[in-house]
This record gives C-alpha cells, structure tokens and sequence, in this order.
C-alpha cells in the first residue's frame, strides 16, 4: 500500500518545492511525475548529442532567492550565472544595444535619441515603482477580499495602504498602468520606435495579448520584478540548463525524506466523503494520502483528473472559463558557430543577452494580428538567447546552443489542429526572419527542435502551451489567481490543494506558488511553517 | 613640454598594454603603487566568469621573494607558524606570519621550488622583515616581485584551457601543487592556487613573456569563455570563499598605530596555521601564553539574514555592542548574506546568534536594520571543482 502523508502531482519546480517544505515539515511526501524524467516546463534536455537545451523555460529571474537560500539549492549544485547584454536588429542594418551599465546604456540610448535617452530614468523609475508594489506579495498568500478573518482583514488593510501611501497622483498612475498596454505605457516616455519595441517585448511574452492591448504593461511587469542578486530586472542563466533548477530542487526535496516517482500518471483524484484520499494513477496503481496538491494547471486540475461530481459547479464553470490560451513556440537549434547579425562583431557583449528583431510596435501588433486570425506570425517577435555564450556546459567549445522563444503561435491553426506541415511553416517564418540579418545562420543549424503549443502541450502538459498556465491579466492576478474565492491554494475538496504556476503569483520559474502552497497546507495541519518570509524590498 | 612631472605617475605591469586594451570601461585603482583595473566591462558579469567560465586577474603586483641557502627552510620556519617541513618539493603551502608579540604580520604563500629553495608570495612588501629574520641563517633572500610576472587563471574552464596552451597534464595537478613548464622557450610556472575558492591556477612567468602569454591565453580561451577580471570582481569571489584580506580583516602588526589594533593568529580564526610543534617561530612564546590565557577577539563568519551586506555593521548580542564586521557581500553564488566579524570572547563561537546593526541608505534615506546572524564554522560556497583532481573539463 502506498500510504502518504502528502501526495504532489507534478515534478516541476513548484511541485518540487511544495513537496520540500513538505518534507522539510516532517510529512512523507511523494511527487508523482508522468513523464520518465522531472523537471515540467524548467528542463535540460540533451537533444543533439553534446548539445543540452532549455527546451521549455529558458532564462531565470524570478526564482525567489529566500527559496534559493533557505533549501540550499547551490549546495545542491544549483548556479544561477547572470548574463549581461541583449539588442534588437533592425531593418536598416543598425541595431538597439542594452546594456548594463548605466551610463553605457545611457549613450546607446542617446545614439538613437537624447531625448529618449534622458526620459530613460524616468520610465525606470515609474516602472521600479510598481515592482515595489507587487514584490513583497510574492512570497505571500494573497488576501481574501470578501473574508472577514483577522488575517485576511490585516493583510488588505496592509496592501490598500502600500497603494494610498502613494499619494493621489502616483495613486492614479499606478491604477492605470495595471490596465493600460505596454505600447500605450512606453509611448508617455518614448519616440523612437525601436526602444519601445525593445522593452515592449517582456510586455507580450508568454500572453495572447497585442502590444496595444490593455493588461500588457502589468506583464512587462512581470518579467521586471525579478532579480538576480539584488539587480531587481536583472536576468541569468542556471548553469547547465534550467534542469538544473529541478535537479537542485529534487536533491532537496529529497534530503528531506521526499520520494519521486517518475512515469506515474495520475488519473484521477481519490475523493472520499468530500475528503481528499489520494490519486489513481492510469496504470491502475493507488497511492493514498489525506493532502493531495496538484501542480497542473487549473484546467487540468479541476476538469481532467478530478472528478465533476465531487467539485461544486461554479468551480467547473469557472476552470473552464479560466484563461489560459497558447501564444508561443519554441525553436531550440544546435549551432556549428556563432551567427553574425547586421554585421555585428560575434564577440560583442550584447551577444550574450536577449537578442531580437521586432524594430517596431507596429511590427509586434502586426505579428499579434496573424494570432488573432488564427495562424502564427509570419514576422513574428523572437527572445533568442545563445546561453553557450555565458555557460560553456551547453554545447561543445566553439559550438553554440540557441534558444528561440517564438511568440506568436496560436493553440489551433485557424479553428483546427496543428499539422505537422503547420509546424514546417511555422519553423520556416522563424528561420526566414533570423536568416533575414544574419546571413550564415542557416548554414550553421545543425539540428532544430521545434515546438508548437501542441508539443508543449502534449509533452509538458501545460493546456494549449500557455508557459504561465494562465494569462497575467488582472482578472487572473492576485485574489483573483486562479479564481475569485479560490486563490489561496485550497479548492473546495478539503485535502486537494494546488501549488502550480496557475496560482498567485503567477508564472514564470519563481517557485513562490509552491512554497506559499506548502505554508497554507501546514497551516491546515498545524504545523510549524517551514515556509521563510520574503526578504524586505527596499 | 608639460610643467606637470610624469614621475608621479603610478607604475604598470609587465601585462599593462593587454590590461589597457581590455579595460572597457575604463575603471582603474592604485594597488601597491600599480595601476589595475577595478573593473574590465562589469563587475557581476566579471565575477560570473570566476564561477562559470575562466576569469584572468593580473596578480603581478604582488610582493614576490626567493628565499634560497643551505638554511632556508630552517629560516622559513622560524619566520612563519606552521611546519615548513610538511610543504614537499613543487608544493605551495598558505601561512601567516607573526611579530614576536604572536601579532599577524601578513598572510601569503610558500612555493617550495626546490632543495632549499622557496618563494614567498605576500600581499604586504616585507623586505625589511625578512632581512632582519636573516641573521644567523645561512640564506639569501631576494626581491623578485619585479622579475616575476603573474596572472591568476580561475574558474570552471581554467584547467582546459591551460592545457591547451601547453600545460601537459595539468589536469592531474592536485591542489597546492606545482608544475613547470616552458612558455616560448621561457620557464613558466603553474600553481594550483588562488584568491577565488574555485578550481583556479596561477601562472608566473619572466615579464618578457607576459604579453605574448595574455595574447595566447585569450585567444585560446575564447571558445571557454575566457574573460579579464578586476579587483572588484575577485573582491566578492574571495568574501564568498573565506579568504581574509590584509588591510580589510586585520591591520599588518607592524604598521598599527594604536594599540590592541593588532590580532593574533587565533584571533582570526587561524590557529590550524600555528605548530607548537616546532622549536622555535616568531610569536611562539606570545601564542602559547595567550592559548593559556585565552584570546580577546575571535573571528566570526557570519550568515547574516536579509540581502542587505552588513558592511561596517556592529555586531550586537542582546543589546552590547560586542563586534565590527570587516568585510561583508551578498554572495551571488551561494545565495547567502556574509559577513567577517571580529567579536570580543566569549562571544562569537560556531552557533551563537548575533545581531547586525545595518545602516544602508537608499534615496539619501537612511535605515537602521537590526539582522538577527549566526555565526557559521565554514563558508556557504564551496566548489567541489576546487579539489577534484583530475581536475573537471569545465
């Protein structure tokens, strides 16, 4: 009999890190994985003998550093190695460099307009002022806006008084940069269209949303509101490839006593007298445990392995009305040498960052129009990323691994599934577009992975290939993530929990939706919280 | 004709042409009289090559001394406190130094090259010190800080790509050992040494082969990710390893003005560093009444919480001030807050909790942070890469 104390569905860094503080409590915990190796979305795959690739998730920014400390992930070999640089190639043969050092940046920006150049701290200060609004509610379990326990009461109180401590007029700034689009936010600072498109980019990636439609700007903030030692924004590699993050996660789950269990796909969720009993998996095998916390996204969660009859019908209605729609591919190419973009020296530090060639809003809005009309973007928006430049365990000395993030694709090709021909299409409109300022690349491809939301979908699991298993407007946000009424990690099963990206805080590899799930389930358990508090953010 | 004198110009290294050409962003400090590079491009990305790739630091201002004579390793181990005789031929062995009031000097490296022959590698010049420690000793010491040119080669890829130029087997080199090579028809010595806590060499060679070795070095790094690094960069690599750094954690004894400024070996948590075993070394009779006696500081790692560095922190316990931090980083790697303390006995032993008095500013807004710490008995960071012998490809 597979007797536990918890059960965790779903070997990604939340699962993970639910799972460890779990154990770390003194449960024995099993995570239950259908696939044959661990990791979701945040994986090393060696695809190409000597080439390993982030094939789902690819950079990390947002893995919150009191989880990183408090598990001892670098004990565990975790690395996180920060990257500098990124560029936007333009049409005209120039390019939009960024770099790290401010004043550096500062005369690059100038290169295209002073004036732009001059509002850039202005833009930075705005934006960090809401990055300092969201970033203490990371490690947090959102407060319920309709309950009347002294938690939920102190906690809003505490969160309506972070906003009016602002003052009327950043107070109405603020409000509307929570609804207003990424396009509309960077035209009040800038003029030069390659600079807005250069930062518009965070403000779309991984959402099915245009650069001119509303919400965008909070996503933009999302991508911002992480850090790499400190630097808030700052983005790095985890050496070895973002398995590594799931590697080091594992070990510690397991230092604790936790068990995995690969190849285990779980069918449905034990429900006895309303209590959470366990999961059967579809092999037939039981594994029983009174906590049962789900790593799926909602979708998954409460419309395929629970069953309807144990839910209330408005959870029903609203995990299928949840949003959570497929906005992006991914190509990952093994690479024989570096490529040359607009003629660009290959040793140029910007090469190591996040390169692109969207010189436009208009370009964006455009590649957003073929998503709406049902196919993928024929110029689309590209995060590309050569991590072998930074971390030299990705490829061979000399050779390069590519990361290609391919927004946007959408989850049907005009109303139907995608064919293996739409995949050759849309593998095409991605070459085409690098080969258009880099005139070596193709020759230098040596294997290509391609995957459209139905691979990431039929392989990772995530509903339509949505990476944030859930759009980040702000009718999914917050008190709101992933329902109303149901955002602090319990559903109306008692025992059933979920701790996936589709929870507060919300996607990316943060791993806070684990870990703020782990401290309500004990909580519940009256445990001692093993659960650390977020660091000050001042 | 200039009426401004170039004679108070600071001097440059045997790599300096090199070290310019790198210095992007043009950043540069005074150290020992020399100009260096703070940073070359960017301290983080600069660090991040220690860790990740290979970072290459120009070390040639250190103070280098040949100690040779049919006495020298009788008069290395009266000069410093641990067993010369436990350093074997082509091996490398750390220590420190004392006056004869057991008060530390410096710390630096002994390279035992040969039959009676060593070189001492020092932070601090210690001409004067060594002559007067000469007396009675059938040695000769001589000053071959300007005749011995010195890059450190740190980092995951820094074994690969030494060997690529040319150091045959370098790999099975185990730590704290030596290897002699030729560079150019020129002698070139490596050692499995270095300030970073990371698999990490150093290479010495005469300054005539200095540039050609930069060149060399960087050219065939390129595909390992080779990159400069500047003392900024190598200053939070050594924080996070544990190493201790004259002039930041403790003050040269002989240099200190005040008194009860000096620390002893125990003090700064070195003792495994001094050997009663031996007859006689500078500051035995002090060390052996104050191990008596006990000491009046110890020296404190400490995991501090929050991500606010406790610089220039008082260390409290309960409400007493018993402690100052030397030196303290947000460790990038370990993810950890550490700091160096120095903390008044009885306090400060492995386990005790302390409190950080931060003050940090932000906006010209200043904050006092009380920081509950712990004082911890080793360093969070440890590469596994740094004893591995043979040592990993990258």
């Amino acid at each position: 009999m597979n007797q536990y104390d918890a059960i965790v569905i779903g070997a990604g860094h939340n699962g993970l890190t639910n799972g460890a503080y779990l154990a770390k409590a003194g449960l024995k915990v099993a995570v239950l994985e259908r696939n044959p190796y661990i990791g979701g979305a945040t994986v090393s795959r060696e695809l190409h003998k000597g080439w390993w690739y982030s094939n789902c998730s690819y950079v990390s920014s947002l893995l919150r550093p009191e989880i990183t400390r408090d598990l001892e992930l670098p004990r565990h070999g975790l690395q996180v190695v920060s990257f500098g640089g990124g560029a936007t190639f333009m049409r005209n043969g120039d390019y939009f460099g960024n770099y790290s050092d401010h004043d550096r940046h500062y005369r690059e920006l100038a290169r295209h307009s002073k004036r732009d150049a001059n509002a850039y701290d202005r833009y930075a200060a705005d934006t960090s002022l809401q990055t300092k609004l969201i970033r203490p509610y990371l490690l947090r379990t959102p407060p319920d806006p309709t309950s009347m326990r002294p938690r939920d009461l102190r906690d809003l109180l505490e969160f309506a008084r972070s906003f009016m401590d602002l003052g009327e007029e950043k107070l109405l700034d603020t409000i509307k940069f929570w609804t207003a689009s990424v396009g509309d936010y960077l035209n009040e600072y800038f003029e030069t269209d390659v600079i807005k498109a250069h930062m518009a980019g965070s403000g779309i990636i991984g959402t099915a949303l245009g650069v001119y439609s509303p919400g965008t700007a909070y996503v933009l903030l999302h991508h911002y509101m992480g850090d790499v030692d400190g630097n808030v924004g700052a983005w790095g590699f985890a050496r070895g490839g973002m398995g590594a993050i799931a590697d080091a996660l594992s070990k510690a789950f397991q230092s604790y006593g936790g068990e995995i269990v690969c190849d285990a796909n779980v069918d449905e969720i034990i429900v006895k007298n309303g209590l959470a009993a366990g999961v059967a998996l579809k092999d037939g095998k039981e594994y029983r445990a009174p906590i049962v916390v789900s790593n799926l996204d909602p979708k998954r969660t409460f419309l395929d392995i629970t069953n309807p009859s144990d839910l209330p019908k408005d959870v029903v209605k609203k995990a299928r009305n949840f949003k959570i729609r497929g906005s992006s591919g991914k190509l990952n190419i093994a690479l024989d040498g570096l490529p040359i973009f607009n003629g660009m020296d290959p040793r140029n530090r910007l090469m190591a960052g996040d390169l692109h060639f969207s010189d436009s809003l208009e370009r964006q809005e455009r590649a957003y129009d073929d998503w709406k009309a049902g196919t993928w973007s024929k110029d689309p928006y590209l995060d590309m990323m050569i991590p072998s430049l930074t971390d030299p365990t990705m490829a061979p000395p000399g050779k390069h691994m590519m990361s290609v993030f391919v927004q946007y694709a959408p989850p049907k090709v005009e109303g139907r599934e995608w064919t293996d021909e739409d995949k050759d299409g849309f593998e095409k409109s991605v070459i085409d577009q690098i080969s258009n300022y880099s005139p070596n690349f193709r020759d230098l491809i040596l294997h290509c992975e391609t995957r459209t939301p139905r691979e990431i979908e039929a392989e990772v699991g995530l509903t339509e290939g949505n990476i944030f298993m859930g759009e980040l407007t702000f009718d999914q946000l917050l008190f709101n993530r992933p329902f109303p009424g149901y955002a602090q990690y319990r559903t109306p099963i008692k025992g059933m929990y979920m701790c996936s990206s589709g929870t507060h805080p919300g996607g990316g590899v943060m791993a806070a939706p684990g870990a703020n799930a782990a401290r309500e389930i004990l909580a519940d358990l009256k445990k001692p919280n093993t659960v650390p508090g977020g660091y000050a953010d001042d | 004709m200039s009426d401004v004198s170039r004679d108070t110009m600071l001097l440059t290294t045997p790599f300096h042409s090199r070290v310019e050409a790198m210095c992007n962003i043009n950043d540069w400090g005074n150290w020992m009289g020399f100009t260096t590079p703070n940073a070359y491009f960017d301290v983080e990305l600069e660090y991040f090559a220690i860790r990740s790739t290979t970072g290459v630091f120009d070390l040639s201002p250190m103070n280098k001394y040949r100690v040779t004579g049919t006495d020298a390793q009788r008069y290395l181990d009266r000069l410093i406190t641990r067993d010369v005789s436990k350093i074997g031929v082509n091996r490398v062995g750390y220590a420190i130094w004392c006056d004869d009031n057991g008060q530390v000097m410096d710390d630096g490296t002994i390279f035992h090259l040969g039959e009676q022959d060593y070189r001492i590698c020092s932070y601090q010049r210690a001409d004067d010190w060594l002559a007067w420690n000469t007396l009675g000793f059938d040695v000769t010491i001589e000053n071959e800080s300007d005749t011995v040119a010195g890059l450190a080669v740190q980092g995951p890829t820094s074994c690969t790509v030494l060997t690529l130029l040319g150091c045959t087997d370098l790999n099975q080199l185990k730590p704290f050992g030596i290897a002699h090579y030729t560079f150019e028809g020129l002698p070139m010595m490596v050692s499995r040494t270095g300030f970073t806590g990371d698999l990490g060499y150093e290479v010495w060679v005469p300054p005539e082969s200095a540039e050609a070795l930069w060149d060399q070095l960087f050219e065939l790094g390129r595909d390992y990710l080779i990159k400069p690094i500047g003392s900024h960069a190598l200053e939070l690599a050594r924080i996070e390893a544990g190493f201790l750094q004259a002039n930041v954690d403790f003050m040269p004894a002989e240099e200190v003005v005040r008194v009860g400024r000096t620390r002893s070996p125990f003090e700064l948590g070195l003792g495994w560093l001094v050997d009663f075993n031996k007859p006689l070394f500078n500051g035995r009779s002090a060390l052996l009444r104050e191990q008596e006696k006990g000491s009046r500081y110890r020296f404190a790692m400490l995991d501090v919480q929050g991500n606010k560095p406790a610089e220039h922190s008082f260390i409290l316990k309960g409400k007493k001030q018993v402690g100052t931090v030397t030196s303290a980083a947000w460790c990038p790697t370990a993810k950890a807050n550490i700091a160096y303390a120095q903390i008044e006995m009885p306090h400060g032993a492995v386990g005790d909790e302390l409190v950080a008095e931060i003050y940090y500013q932000r906006e010209l807004h200043w904050t006092r942070l009380l920081a509950p710490c712990k004082v911890i008995d080793a360093p969070i960071f440890k590469s596994p890469k740094r004893w591995q012998t043979p040592a990993p490809p990258h």
